[in-house]
């Protein structure tokens, strides 16, 4: 029985679930799509993001949003960093795609025990005012919790997009992706060029982190269960395409919270799997890829 | 590779990295000579042997049972020991992996010659130790498996956790004698829960017991563990208009469904039943009010009716520990219970004077056990004789604080009889105001 | 090393291991060698395909499963003998490594390796919904009170371990020395250039596949009675995906030798820090050897022996 309040409700849930995913797969679309950086470690950044968005809550009282606007710079930091190291290890010496993915393997197993070490094995919660209230409008109901994250999401997604098509280091982004050389002779240095544009893909975890606490608990081993689902929304939505990667997002949320209502939600991971295999399959290069 | 080395400036780097190589190799190699030198024997200590959860999906709750093992380990060192010897406790990180149990066992029991084994914490932890534990007839004394049991049907298998019996069934019956003592009494029932080893076999038992109790299912779903958004499960749950629900979660997903409930004004005449992780201080303090009059179940809470002797020393000794390793603060769930699988093998030794497997799985079949968890009584098959699950009632919360916890009150025992600290409110709204 | 040499090295490598359970050796060493040569083999099938033609499979823990899966069903529906359950259990991933051969066609790449990982989850989903198999619940197996050879059943199933390591290994040695080999190389290092020069690239790739997702379903068939408990989570774990890629990768992924010494190196490690540290440290040193080994040593272990014998004695 498929009733329009329930579907209403389907709809509006998986749109939410969409924005929060687009918020943890758009660094993982940058790197991987514009950079060709397989940073399979992005949802243990995302973890990060979480602990910190934990820490400063239930020290100071922040609230997570906040925290991950905060902290987003040091991201900013870390991911050049990052960056820095990949670069003289792998991409100089023009050996990145499996090496490079390995490394950022070993990357994710030292974060996450770190992690461990630090916060020990126990689920982690935030308080916010609004988590666990919702909002009504006529037969559909919101959670803050949920709405809060697609905001951010989508509001990411949107400056994120501008930044890449409106500014010139946005541009000179786009362009490294496509021609190096080019880029050089315009008197752009593509080594800090794309040390921006990761750094940036890692601080766009500070924020996603935030969201994922607010959503639910968090421990240090749960980025895994991240992995298959932000590569899953990267490569969908084709990689390197904002725009993509926020409507892929969206499909595989409504896709979710659509199985989940109706034809019970034990299928629901994998039929966005299903989803993603089945696009890869007709169109390998992604909805929206180049 | 479509790089290529231009060999000047890699060879100093080149024997640099050599140097590291050596280094690395040196390093590993020496952690693989310390492997095989056998642990050096001190005055012939009794040990006891197990993996534990102390990295993975189970290890919060496995780092608190350790806490708790320990302390087990140092009374009885206090008291001098077990017949006069030490008592040792050899344990590995099984890291929530069935996988690696074989080995761990296996190595216990041949390398370091441990005298006895006792289980990790899970059911999928104990299954794997089983066929070693059997081949070697074993006393073994297992820590919150669900029907571990049920097909080999081993003598010298005793099961901690008070489930009863017939495990999934008895555990889950709990939570209907409840609903149907109440007025209205409850006619539809809706079962929800994660695709994982407990929820299932939760699922199934309550499956049969509704239909004993005669009640109608009009909801009846799993979803999968990783599960984001559990709004729209709610919101279909509600769709159905159930007066019961029955939720079988582990500890993330409790609090996606308690929340989630609240967010779509999920309010069935009873709510709860078979949610782990609603016992652990970190998602009481975080849920605060929303827990209120919610029904779930427990082994043991701080209610005047379970007032066993030693239980209040040993939770205020666990709470310091619990507080320097990070682990659930307030230790009300396993903790007593990962205490009390050591007492009652400790009693055995003491009991039987010997070492004997035989005469321990005997000992402990035929005698009741005195522990911090109250009197303890296997039946045939390991189980407990009878099923000692709680149904308790969050009631009266007002805040995240994590002191009111620590007092009676809050989690009310409307379930069994024997332990009942208070009546339950029903329905489920009126405990809401 | 020339093809006799090889011959000879496995039969004595077989021999020196059944001679082991002859002697009176600690079981549990059997039960520790088990899980290294497992990983010898995983290693070995992930190379072949990974390694020698370039396409990177995270879906090493769906082979594996499906092997385990099919085992399962074996026991549960006839009791079979083991070996019915390799040939099965092989045959069965064998086909959908074929399946993922022909989605080569489309996807390459990371594309290629997020397919393999989206059909681990798929398959895992399938698992847990499965009653038969056990489901979510998992299922508890009881070996066969008799075993073959005599001895205990572990020692058993390292005799089997042994021979199935030694059968991929000799595999993947053949494949780096013949046609196929060299066919898989040009695939690697340029997949267009090899189609133009006329290498049957789409039949290569399908032997690739089929091969690698065959081998590693052999690793799979024997664990339901190695752990006696199945469930969908401890088969499709993460950690087989991640240790099949690194151990070639610490290894040397260009020959047969690499994912051998990788998978002895890390596969013993792990095991060794499994009952000494005792801790998350564990984790730590998979992390740090990892990226240690791919920053300081690129072509593995016996890419650096290599470089350092062509430079000879400095």
């Amino acid at each position: 029985m498929v009733s329009l309040d329930l579907l209403l409700n389907a709809l509006v849930a998986g749109i939410l679930l969409g924005g929060f995913y687009a918020a943890v797969s758009l660094g993982i679309s940058m790197a991987f799509g514009l950079l060709d950086i397989v940073n399979i470690a992005h949802p243990v950044f995302v973890m990060l993001g979480s602990y910190a968005a934990y820490i400063m809550n239930v020290r100071v009282g922040f609230d997570p949003i906040l925290t991950g606007v905060l902290f987003t710079p040091v991201f900013y930091g870390l991911g050049v960093l990052l960056y820095r190291v990949y670069y003289a290890s792998f991409e100089r010496k023009g050996a990145e795609s499996l090496r490079g993915l390995v490394f950022f393997f070993g990357v994710l197993f030292i974060v996450e025990v770190s992690l461990l070490l630090a916060f020990g094995v126990d689920y982690r919660l935030v308080e916010a005012p609004y988590i666990g209230e919702s909002l009504h409008i006529g037969p559909v109901g919101i959670a803050f919790r949920l709405l809060v994250p697609c905001v951010v999401g989508l509001a990411l997604t949107g400056a994120l997009y501008l930044f890449l098509s409106r500014t010139f280091y946005g541009r000179a982004i786009q362009a490294v992706a496509q021609d190096a050389f080019a880029l050089r002779l315009m008197g752009a240095d593509p080594f800090r060029v794309k040390g921006i544009a990761f750094g940036l893909a890692i601080a766009t975890a500070a924020l996603a982190g935030a969201l994922l606490i607010m959503i639910g608990p968090v421990e240090p081993a749960m980025n895994r269960e991240y992995i298959g689902r932000v590569f899953a929304v990267a490569v969908l939505g084709g990689m390197g395409s904002i725009g993509g990667t926020l409507v892929a997002a969206l499909i595989l949320g409504i896709a979710e919270s659509l199985t989940a209502t109706f034809s019970g939600p034990s299928w629901s991971v994998a039929v966005s799997f299903g989803v993603l295999l089945l696009a890869l399959a007709v169109r390998p290069a992604g909805l929206f890829g180049r | 590779m479509r790089g290529d080395n231009q060999p000047n400036s890699t060879l100093r780097s080149g024997r640099w990295r050599l140097r590291v190589i050596v280094v690395s190799v040196l390093v590993v190699a020496v952690a693989l000579s310390g492997a095989w030198v056998p642990v050096a024997l001190g005055a012939d200590p009794i040990k006891i042997g197990f993996g534990m959860a102390l990295t993975g999906g189970l290890a919060a709750n496995g780092k608190a049972a350790l806490i708790a093992m320990q302390l087990w380990a140092e009374d009885a060192n206090k008291k001098g020991g077990l017949l006069g010897r030490k008592v040792e406790l050899v344990y590995y990180d099984d890291q929530t992996k069935g996988a690696t149990v074989p080995g761990i066992y296996t190595k216990l029991l041949d390398v370091d010659k441990v005298h006895f084994v006792v289980s990790g914490y899970g059911t999928n932890l104990i299954a794997p130790a089983m066929p070693i534990v059997m081949e070697r007839k074993l006393a073994f004394p297992a820590l919150f498996g669900l029907a571990n049991n049920e097909k080999a049907n081993y003598r010298g298998y005793f099961q901690i956790m008070p489930a009863g019996p017939r495990p999934a069934l008895d555990w889950t019956a709990t939570y209907l004698e409840v609903a149907s003592r109440q007025t209205p009494k409850p006619q539809t029932i809706a079962i929800v829960g994660a695709d994982a080893e407990y929820p299932h076999n939760a699922l199934a038992g309550m499956r049969e017991n509704i239909k004993k109790f005669g009640l109608k299912t009009v909801y009846d779903a799993t979803y999968p563990p990783n599960t984001v958004d559990f709004t729209p499960i709610a919101r279909a749950i509600k769709a159905t208009n159930p007066d019961v629900v029955f939720v079988a979660s582990y500890p993330p997903d409790s609090v996606g469904m308690v929340l989630a409930a609240h967010e779509v004004g999920l309010r069935p005449k009873m709510f709860g039943g078979g949610m782990v992780g609603l016992q652990f201080a970190a998602f009481l303090t975080k849920l605060g009010p929303k827990l209120n009059g919610i029904v779930n179940y427990d082994f043991w809470v701080p209610e005047p009716t379970l007032k066993f002797p030693g239980i209040e020393e040993f939770l205020k000794r666990y709470q310091v520990r619990a507080a320097k390793e990070g682990v659930d603060p307030l230790g009300h769930y396993l903790p007593p219970w990962a205490y009390a699988y050591l007492q009652v093998l400790g009693q055995a030794i003491e009991g039987t004077k010997s070492l004997d497997q035989q005469k321990i799985t005997e000992y402990l079949h035929t005698k009741e056990h005195d522990t911090i968890v109250g009197k303890v009584k296997f039946g045939a098959n390991g189980e407990w004789a009878t099923s000692r699950v709680l149904q308790v009632q969050f009631q009266g919360i007002d805040s995240g604080d994590v002191a009111q916890f620590h007092k009676p009150g809050k989690r009310v025992v409307v379930w069994p009889e024997t332990f009942k600290s208070g009546n339950v409110i029903y329905p489920y709204e009126k405990a809401l105001k | 090393m020339a093809g006799r040499t090889f011959v000879v090295l496995a039969v004595v490598v077989v021999a020196a291991g059944v001679i082991v359970t002859v002697l009176d050796v600690n079981q549990y060493y059997y039960f520790a060698a088990y899980v290294v040569l497992q990983y010898v083999v995983l290693a070995s099938a992930w190379n072949i395909l990974g390694g020698y033609t370039g396409y990177v499979n995270f879906g090493t823990p769906a082979f594996f499963a499906l092997g385990a899966y099919t085992a399962v069903v074996l026991i549960q529906s006839m009791n079979a003998p083991l070996v019915v359950q390799l040939v099965a259990g092989a045959a069965v991933a064998g086909t959908l490594g074929l399946g993922i051969g022909y989605l080569t066609l489309r996807l390459r790449g990371v594309f290629f390796s997020i397919a393999t990982l989206a059909l681990a989850v798929v398959l895992q989903t399938l698992f847990i919904n499965w009653e038969y198999t056990g489901g979510a619940r998992g299922i508890t197996l009881t070996r066969p009170a008799t075993v073959p050879l005599g001895g205990s059943y572990v020692e058993y199933l390292f005799v089997v371990m042994l021979v199935l390591a030694v059968i991929t290994v000799a595999t993947a040695w053949w494949i780096e020395h013949s046609w196929v080999g060299r066919g898989l190389a040009a695939i690697r290092d340029n997949e267009e250039a090899a189609e133009c020069m006329g290498v049957p690239t789409l039949r290569l790739k399908l032997v690739a596949t089929t091969v690698s997702g065959l081998l590693m379903g052999l690793a799979g068939a024997p664990f339901p009675y190695y752990v006696t408990f199945i469930e969908p989570a401890s088969v499709f774990d993460l950690n087989y995906a991640v240790n099949s890629l690194a151990m070639p990768m610490i290894g040397g992924s260009t020959t047969w030798m690499g994912p051998v010494i990788g998978a002895v190196l890390l596969g013993t490690a792990q095991q060794v820090a499994t009952v000494t540290i005792s801790s998350a440290l564990n984790l730590l040193i998979v992390g740090v050897i990892l990226v240690a080994f791919v920053i300081l040593a690129p072509e593995g272990i016996v890419g650096l022996v290599q470089r350092l014998v062509r430079r000879g004695p400095a």
